[in-house]
């Protein structure tokens, strides 16, 4: 710059604001900073106002009254009794766990889809086209009415497995039943229980804690194991067998656990109205879940296939040239190359389906939008703080995942030198 | 060799053999069918597995379509000419049919919104296609104004009151730059335009009126519904939230701080939280944001909802198509000595939206699907026509039949226009790969 | 460029309509239309019919204060709200009155700041069964599942019940009254539970209405009417005089039929002054005198109004029971007009 013969040394002129580059830039955002800040006050001035106008108070207060409404699907305890920022916290817990759920399936899904999309069987190729163009052009919200509707109407009542001449019956050993109202699977139950380990806000199942402290001291010996006959591999050239050592490792510590805590399964079985006992999956979950996999699955399929197509041609065929079997090109040549490129769409989807889950409310799965921002805003009449609190929620948990998968995105990247 | 050969060849044939028929594994069908269904063991299982999946489906579903009942006026009439047996009720849908495409449009002037959606095609046509001639996009220009106009109806003279404010500030440019620089009278034509159309336009427009009167019937917006609501959410949304889009991605690389933190804070919040949300805000909580006592037409704050939802999305993607371009394209620019706005507006922003088109249509595409959501808010939307039908006596029970029909609707529309931007990825494609 | 055009358009049109003053009802004569808000469909109460017509109960509530306002009972503006957004519609002046089944309570009336204009129908929340399970009263449902509609005061009605009966029980929350009827029949709830009128029109509509019975438990009171926003006395007077209107004329006899004729010939004061040819009640509310015949011809009186859309001729078939006059022995009972 300084050597540019038109910018003169002399003073400052208050023309240069506007036609100075150097400060056009400052003034600009001046200007901006302006409008911005008399904008937000706008709003909340006008916010105040119109609190005051109608006679509320913005406060979160409302969150320690009593709830009074019931929620099925409940992962920590809650009955009518506790605070509405108890249901709150509930729906949150539902909300993650369908999101959870789905994120996991749908990637599953969509990489099934993907790869036989591009299968040389014609009829499964044009198969998974037809599913991926179905579920990518038809909203989500019909697929999701749908699938509930046909869950509800295709399966059995309850009262289709009572009496003498039942038209249903339980599956595998009478160990699960498949209602129209939901899954009953039996359900872990320990005779000599460790408890619960009260956190002050939940309880978190000792038995619990035990058992995936157990796994994961099994996956570090584990991989103990493997390095050991590694460094032999590497050493001798002849690796030792390791995979009865492996299965024992696994299985040995669990079965012990298992008699330690008297494991045994609580099967559902046919009382009153309803199955009691095991495990009750409802059907509002797994009609959200399914539908939320299916269709994300579609759009996986397709960041799927657009990924693979990107690796060159040329790497399948040297791959194939080392003698790889199909399979094996697939899975250790193509796929891991594919990822790069898959990885960042598949953030975004994972981040559609946490959002997505708030479609809840169509199939009555009671989400955060259902209890925080349906029912409790209904009672309370507090949508202001309400819906607030809930988009945060929402903010708060895709920052998180995104934050999650941009780490891993970071790990996984090409290596440039 | 040459010396064995003769020797051991007591016959030379000099005439070639007729062609043989390959073997019949080998050809048509046959070849075929093993090439692409029965290759491997595995493939035979998933052909099984396939077919097997397509009966499934036609077993159940094909009777069901087959004994479809188009002419009936009611469900109960419906179910007594099927007699007992499983069929559809596609009747409900010509007896509503012009209730799920219009909503409550009076029916008498069903003309114009056909006659905007022709329009708006015409509109577009020198978008999609440029054989045709360049003035036509002067009716582009204007087609949101006639468009308003068609839908809504009531006094001509706003829209062109509105129109007005262009030519205002056009003036104002003209007048100013003769006193002042360039920046300053751009400024200046914006400050003057504003001015008009907060202050003046609506008491001239409304002046104009009692002196001249070119009306149409004016229709209220809550009488839309249906189709139709769910395309003018969807157009105006994608059509709103393009240049917005653009305006924040060019934010969010932008060299000023406090831009770029704006344009990042407004894109990941809007990114991070589901549009139901904003729905609701749009429906519960404006009201609070606003001036006491404004009212604002509910359409209208979806409108503006659905527009900053599609432009969060629309900003990543043409960010994607900022990054993409060489670094080349920039520094060119640069070294043209194009200032920021002609280097945007000539070099990079036609080759970045070039790129980022598949990105756009799939962005619209999951816009106008999620224009279903409005009936969370109580619009009616086909969907939450479908409710409204169903709340009919003569309709009540009434399920499959109206889902399945949206879905149709649905998938026409999107499948035509994502196969749209698959040519038009075709033919803008100018590199050489 | 364009975009800020179109913007500018559409709120130019919105703020030029929009700013709604404290006088409701100058702000409805001025635009011509009163703005309605009914429920975005339940069968008898509000629904479209295959002309785009709302017709319904609540709905004919709307067309008599039209009738009343503007003297023409077609000039409603019918807004759809759900559950949850209706008071905020009405609280924000998109709306003039809300005739949305809603229930009278307290917080409603006090917190929310509204106004209930009077009660249009007494309900009460009541279970529906199949006949198949064998149960005769609610006090038997313990562990069933209950289908409810979200956004209502029916859930913590129904929670209070089975906490107070020491019972346990499964909650289905439906978004709408169709899904949750489909729920229902499919056998996915044991129980639905709405307000007893919903449940009578939502088994009217089975294939097999034989099969199901309505327990005799009414487990709640569940007042439903018309509300306005609170501070506009004269809007809320109107809203609920016209009810009141609809109520009396039923009360003296006076129908859509013979109201002409009543108009001219009555000797009797009461009408007089109901039907505007004695008195100046009309003048009090800010209407003219002939308001309240303008109400009643518009779809009859309340007994008219209530055999057209939800009576016994009708599929819905509800008994008058406590909507009766209370010289029928119902709690229908007008104040004076004097």
């Amino acid at each position: 710059m300084a050597t540019m013969p038109d910018v003169r040394k002399d003073g400052f002129r208050l023309s240069m604001l506007i036609y100075d580059t150097r400060y056009r830039s400052i003034t600009l955002q001046v200007i901006f900073l302006g409008i911005f800040v008399i904008a937000a006050w706008w709003l909340i001035h006008n916010t105040v106002e119109n609190l005051r106008a109608l006679g509320k108070d913005f406060s979160f207060g409302f969150l320690t009254v009593r709830s009074g409404y019931d929620i099925n699907q409940r992962l920590i305890e809650y009955s009518s009794d506790s605070t509405h920022a108890r249901a709150f916290l509930v729906g949150l817990l539902n909300t993650l766990l369908v999101a959870f759920l789905a994120c996991i399936s749908a990637t599953v899904v969509g990489v099934l889809a993907g790869v036989l999309r591009l299968s040389k069987n014609w009829l499964v190729a044009r198969l998974m086209t037809v599913y991926v163009e179905a579920f990518r052009n038809i909203p989500l919200l019909i697929w999701i009415l749908l699938i509930f509707a046909i869950m509800t109407e295709s399966m059995p009542a309850p009262s289709a497995f009572r009496g003498e001449n039942a038209t249903s019956s339980m599956m595998l050993f009478d160990s699960i039943a498949v209602t129209n109202r939901g899954v009953y699977v039996p359900e872990p139950l320990f005779s000599r229980s460790l408890g619960n380990l009260d956190l002050g806000i939940f309880l978190v199942s000792l038995d619990l804690l035990a058992i995936v402290a157990v796994i994961l001291g099994s996956v570090l010996a584990n991989r103990k194991l493997l390095k050991t006959a590694e460094r032999i591999q590497n050493d001798t050239g002849v690796r030792p067998v390791t995979w009865w050592k492996s299965i024992l490792i696994f299985l040995a510590p669990l079965v012990v656990l298992k008699f330690a805590l008297g494991f045994h399964l609580g099967l559902p079985e046919l009382r009153g109205f309803n199955f009691a006992d095991g495990t009750f999956l409802r059907n509002s979950l797994i009609a959200l879940w399914f539908a939320l996999t299916v269709y994300t699955g579609a759009f996986i399929a397709e960041t799927v296939r657009a990924g693979i197509m990107a690796v060159s041609h040329g790497q399948t065929e040297a791959a194939a040239a080392l003698g790889l079997r199909p399979g094996r090109i697939m899975s250790l040549v193509v796929l891991p190359q594919a990822l790069r490129v898959i990885i960042p769409p598949m953030i975004s989807q994972y981040l559609n389906i946490t959002k997505n889950t708030s479609l809840a409310l169509a199939v009555g799965y009671m989400d955060i939008r259902s209890t925080l921002g349906g029912i409790t805003i209904n009672q309370t009449g507090r949508e202001l703080e309400g819906m607030l609190l809930m988009m945060l929620t929402y903010l708060v948990i895709s920052l998180l995942i995104s934050m999650a998968m941009n780490v891993y995105n970071a790990s996984v990247k090409l290596k440039e030198r | 060799m040459s010396d064995t050969h003769a020797q051991t060849v007591p016959f030379v044939r000099d005439t070639m053999l007729p062609q043989q028929a390959p073997p019949t594994s080998q050809i048509g069908a046959v070849r075929w069918l093993r090439e692409n269904l029965f290759s491997s063991v595995l493939n035979v299982a998933l052909t099984v597995l396939a077919v097997g999946t397509i009966v499934w489906i036609v077993m159940h579903i094909g009777p069901w379509l087959m004994n479809s009942v188009w002419n009936a006026n009611s469900l109960a009439e419906c179910r007594q000419i099927l007699a007992g047996e499983s069929g559809a009720c596609f009747a409900v849908i010509r007896d509503r049919w012009h209730q799920l495409m219009f909503g409550f449009y009076p029916s008498d002037l069903y003309w114009r919104p056909i006659l905007a959606m022709v329009l708006m095609l015409v509109a577009i046509a020198p978008i999609l296609f440029d054989k045709l001639p360049r003035k036509l996009i002067w009716f582009s220009a204007l087609y949101p104004f006639v468009a308003f106009w068609l839908l809504w109806g009531g006094s001509l003279w706003l829209p062109l009151a509105v129109i007005g404010g262009f030519a205002v500030g056009y003036g104002a440019f003209l007048g100013l730059s003769r006193v002042t620089g360039s920046v300053l009278a751009l400024i200046g034509a914006v400050l003057a335009a504003i001015v008009w159309w907060v202050w003046l336009a609506a008491p001239v427009s409304s002046a104009l009126q009692s002196a001249v009167s070119l009306s149409i019937r004016p229709v209220p917006s809550r009488d839309f519904g249906g189709f139709m609501l769910s395309i003018i959410i969807g157009v105006t949304g994608i059509a709103l939230s393009l240049p917005l889009g653009i305006m924040l991605a060019l934010g969010r690389k932008s060299d000023m701080l406090l831009i770029k933190a704006i344009s990042v804070g407004f894109i990941e919040f809007i990114r991070g939280v589901p549009l139901i949300t904003l729905l609701f805000t749009a429906s519960l909580l404006l009201n609070y944001f606003l001036p006491p006592g404004t009212s604002f037409d509910i359409i209208l704050r979806v409108i503006i909802m659905v527009t900053l939802f599609a432009a969060a999305y629309m900003a990543e993607v043409i960010r994607g198509g900022l990054a993409a371009l060489p670094r080349g394209q920039y520094e060119a620019a640069d070294a043209l000595g194009l200032d920021y706005w002609k280097a945007m507006r000539l070099i990079i922003l036609p080759q970045a939206l070039k790129i980022s088109i598949p990105g756009i249509v799939n962005t619209f595409i999951g816009l106008f699907k999620d224009t279903t959501l409005v009936v969370f808010i109580g619009l009616l939307d086909p969907i939450g026509l479908s409710n409204a039908i169903r709340a009919d006596t003569n309709w009540n029970g009434i399920y499959w039949e109206l889902f399945i029909f949206i879905g149709v609707c649905f998938f026409i529309f999107c499948f035509g226009m994502s196969r749209y931007s698959m040519y038009l990825e075709r033919r803008l494609k100018t590199d050489h790969r | 460029m364009k975009k800020s055009v179109f913007l500018g358009t559409l709120s130019l049109t919105a703020l030029a309509a929009g700013f709604a003053s404290a006088a409701t009802l100058d702000d409805v004569k001025a635009r011509g239309t009163l703005n309605c808000g009914v429920s975005t469909g339940v069968n008898g109460f509000s629904a479209p019919d295959s002309n785009g017509v709302w017709q319904g109960f609540d709905v004919a509530i709307c067309r008599a204060v039209a009738a009343a306002v503007l003297g023409d009972p077609m000039k409603v503006n019918f807004i759809t709200t759900t559950g949850q957004t209706r008071f905020s519609a009405l609280a924000s002046g998109e709306i003039d009155i809300l005739a949305r089944n809603t229930t009278w309570t307290f917080s409603r009336d006090a917190d929310l700041k509204f106004t209930f204009a009077g009660v249009n129908y007494y309900d009460g929340q009541g279970f529906m069964v199949n006949k198949a399970l064998g149960v005769s009263s609610a006090k038997e449902l313990d562990g069933a599942t209950v289908c409810i509609q979200t956004g209502t005061t029916t859930e913590l009605n129904l929670a209070d019940y089975f906490k107070a009966n020491n019972m346990k029980y499964e909650p289905v929350p439906i978004e709408t009254n169709a899904e949750a009827q489909q729920q229902y029949l499919a056998g996915a709830c044991d129980v639905y539970t709405t307000d007893a009128s919903g449940l009578a029109a939502t088994r009217a509509t089975f294939a097999d209405a034989e099969n199901h019975i309505v327990l005799p438990e009414i487990i709640s009171k569940e007042p439903l009417g018309p509300l306005v926003r609170q501070g506009d006395e004269q809007w809320s007077d109107i809203a609920r005089w016209t009810l009141n209107a609809l109520i009396a004329a039923e009360e003296y006899g006076v129908t859509s039929a013979n109201i002409e004729e009543l108009a001219k010939s009555t000797e009797n004061p009461e009408i007089k002054r109901l039907l505007g040819t004695e008195g100046e009640l009309g003048k009090m509310l800010g209407l003219d005198n002939d308001w309240a015949v303008r109400a009643i011809k518009a779809g009859g009186n309340y007994g008219e109004i209530f055999a057209s859309n939800i009576g016994e001729a009708t599929p819905i078939g509800l008994a008058r029971g406590l909507n009766a006059q209370w010289t029928q022995g119902g709690l229908l009972y007008a104040p004076p007009f004097r």
